[in-house]
């Protein structure tokens, strides 16, 4: 090399820099992007609105409600049940074999492409517990994606809590459970908040594993049980996007927008929970 | 002696927590079970074959368009991916000001956070007809699109995980590194990466991981044409987007049907193998700390 190492460093470090600016503007462009082209649409009445004309006027309405149910359902089954498994793991399990697999499973659930969830989803929930394409069936398979999460952050959140505060309350004659219950979840409460929130952000942008389980090209009610099919924001910026010619294209940018609006409002609430809560312990 | 109820409730804790090797072992057998009437010997052919003919007379479902497809992808996405992951990596770790770096730490986050069909709408509006003038092509659905936009999203897994191996080095081989004379930038290439190579090695697995398995911007940016791929900049169709695009129109049972199965079960393998190779990795590197 030609150069003293102290050019070669800061050539270097320029390079850095750049991969770094690189990111930054990718994520501005796309946001900056997005809000351009989308922001003209938004209004109370696209929000709240039904589609018309064959999709290609109107609002957003019953894709929005759609999310928001399969959301609900998939959290009112991942939190418990992961919550569950996350004091398993951290307050009960030893080191054995059950726990390794258990971790295996998590770390290995955690990488399984959300389109193979769609697979499962459609033969397990679908056809086999004959939930057909419904809320149900959807927010099933949504819930088996999020457990990972719920999992992983609650895990995290209990194990943050220090061992003094446990021995004082079983010192003081609290059983386990007690303990855990009084003293151990309160204390892990914004952790397991944040990964619920994260766990939700990531269940409503998903689009795959709905796609032969829950969701519907258009309806023209709104759905009234758990065994309705929905329309969903993540598939109906899809089909905007790729199956209705003709359509105001706005639309499909105002559903990107609302979108990526709640997922990254969700992720951002998250983010402050840690912040403050991290302040706060240190 | 402990009270029932205390019991009662740890082994439902306990019943939870097997939810999760529950929940794998029953995607496996359904993946499996879906995937076997078209596993028998008299079809190898049909599935080895070259070409995805899938509605033909006499179908065909050779998987090899689609697997090359997504390694083609996946390639071009991790070639982009990787040195500018592992850069900012190394720079949120070692370089930028703390302040700098509490920003762009959770900058990073809702880059990763934006739901995959956003980014592929994005790409399809913006990235395609990009791509279709600059190379003068018919069309700018292709490959490279899909790498393009896959490499955003496997940037914030790998700077993640990368950041977080860099991170963890111990101070010691740093200081000891500059006491010997070395420049800041000696000791990272030196010391400290090597050091870390297998965090950041287990954060490529991963970005892997998740480029291969990724299925809406996929499939809505690379023309979905099943064909075996000689360029970059010819129309492709993963194994993801093959299910995702037939799925909803095959008959149940038909040999299509489970002919998507046996693509699903491939990409299942080749996550799961991919994952377990990151674990390993990843946990050898906390067994040496």
């Amino acid at each position: 090399m030609g150069f003293s190492p102290k050019t070669t460093e800061k050539i270097a470090f320029m390079l850095l820099r750049l991969a770094v600016l690189f990111i930054v503007v990718i994520l501005l462009t796309i946001i900056g992007y997005l809000v351009k082209n989308g922001l003209s649409i938004i209004s109370w009445e696209f929000i709240t609105s039904m589609p018309r004309r064959g999709m290609t006027a109107g609002g957003i309405w019953p894709a929005i409600l759609g999310t928001v149910y399969l959301v609900s359902g998939t959290i009112a089954v991942a939190l418990p049940l992961g919550v569950m498994a996350a004091i398993y793991l951290t307050e009960y399990a030893g080191d054995n074999f059950f726990t390794r697999l258990v971790r295996l499973a998590v770390v290995n659930l955690a990488g399984v492409p959300s389109i193979v969830f769609g697979l499962f989803g459609l033969g397990f929930f679908v056809i086999m517990l004959g939930f057909g394409a419904s809320i149900l069936a959807g927010s099933l398979t949504l819930a088996i994606m999020v457990l990972p999460i719920i999992i992983t952050t609650t895990e995290e959140a209990l194990k943050n809590v220090p061992a003094a505060y446990r021995q004082a309350s079983l010192a003081l004659g609290a059983t386990k459970w007690q303990t855990i219950w009084r003293i151990v979840l309160p204390q892990a409460l914004p952790g397991i908040m944040t990964g619920s929130i994260l766990g939700i952000s990531r269940a409503a942008g998903e689009t795959a594993p709905i796609l032969f389980t829950a969701a519907a090209f258009f309806l023209p009610r709104l759905p009234g049980s758990i065994f309705d099919q929905v329309m969903a924001l993540p598939y109906h910026l899809y089909i905007m996007a790729t199956q209705v010619p003709g359509a105001d294209p706005t639309i499909a940018y105002g559903t990107a927008l609302t979108l990526m609006a709640i997922v990254l409002g969700l992720n951002f609430t998250a983010v402050l929970i840690r912040l403050r809560f991290r302040k706060k312990t240190v | 002696m402990k009270k029932f109820g205390e019991l009662m409730i740890e082994k439902l804790l306990l019943v939870s927590s097997a939810m999760a090797i529950v929940v794998i072992l029953l995607i496996f057998l359904f993946l499996f079970k879906e995937a076997l009437p078209l596993l028998t010997p008299d079809n190898w052919s049909r599935l080895l074959s070259t070409n995805w003919y899938p509605n033909a007379a006499n179908p065909e479902f050779g998987l090899l368009p689609l697997l090359l497809s997504s390694l083609l992808i996946t390639f071009g996405a991790i070639a982009i991916a990787v040195p500018v992951g592992i850069a900012t990596a190394i720079y949120l770790a070692e370089i930028a000001h703390p302040k700098i770096r509490e920003i762009l730490k959770p900058a990073i986050e809702i880059l990763a956070g934006i739901p995959s069909v956003v980014l592929g709408f994005f790409a399809l509006v913006a990235i395609v007809p990009w791509v279709r003038t600059y190379f003068e092509l018919n069309t700018g659905l292709t490959a490279l699109t899909g790498s393009l936009i896959l490499a955003v999203m496997a940037l914030p897994t790998i700077v993640t995980v990368a950041e977080d191996a860099i991170s963890s080095v111990p101070d010691r081989y740093k200081a000891a590194s500059l006491s010997l004379g070395a420049t800041h930038w000696q000791t990272i290439v030196r010391a400290i990466v090597p050091a870390a190579l297998s965090g950041i090695t287990a954060g490529i697995m991963l970005g892997i991981g998740r480029a291969i398995g990724e299925t809406m911007a996929v499939m809505m940016v690379t023309g979905n044409a099943a064909v075996i791929p000689d360029s970059f900049l010819v129309p492709v169709r993963t194994m993801t987007a093959t299910i995702a695009a037939e799925m909803g129109e095959v008959p149940r049972g038909s040999n299509h049907y489970h002919a998507l199965f046996v693509v699903g079960l491939v990409l299942f393998a080749i996550t799961f193998t991919i994952n377990l190779i990151a674990d390993t990795v990843r946990r050898r590197l906390q067994e040496v700390e």
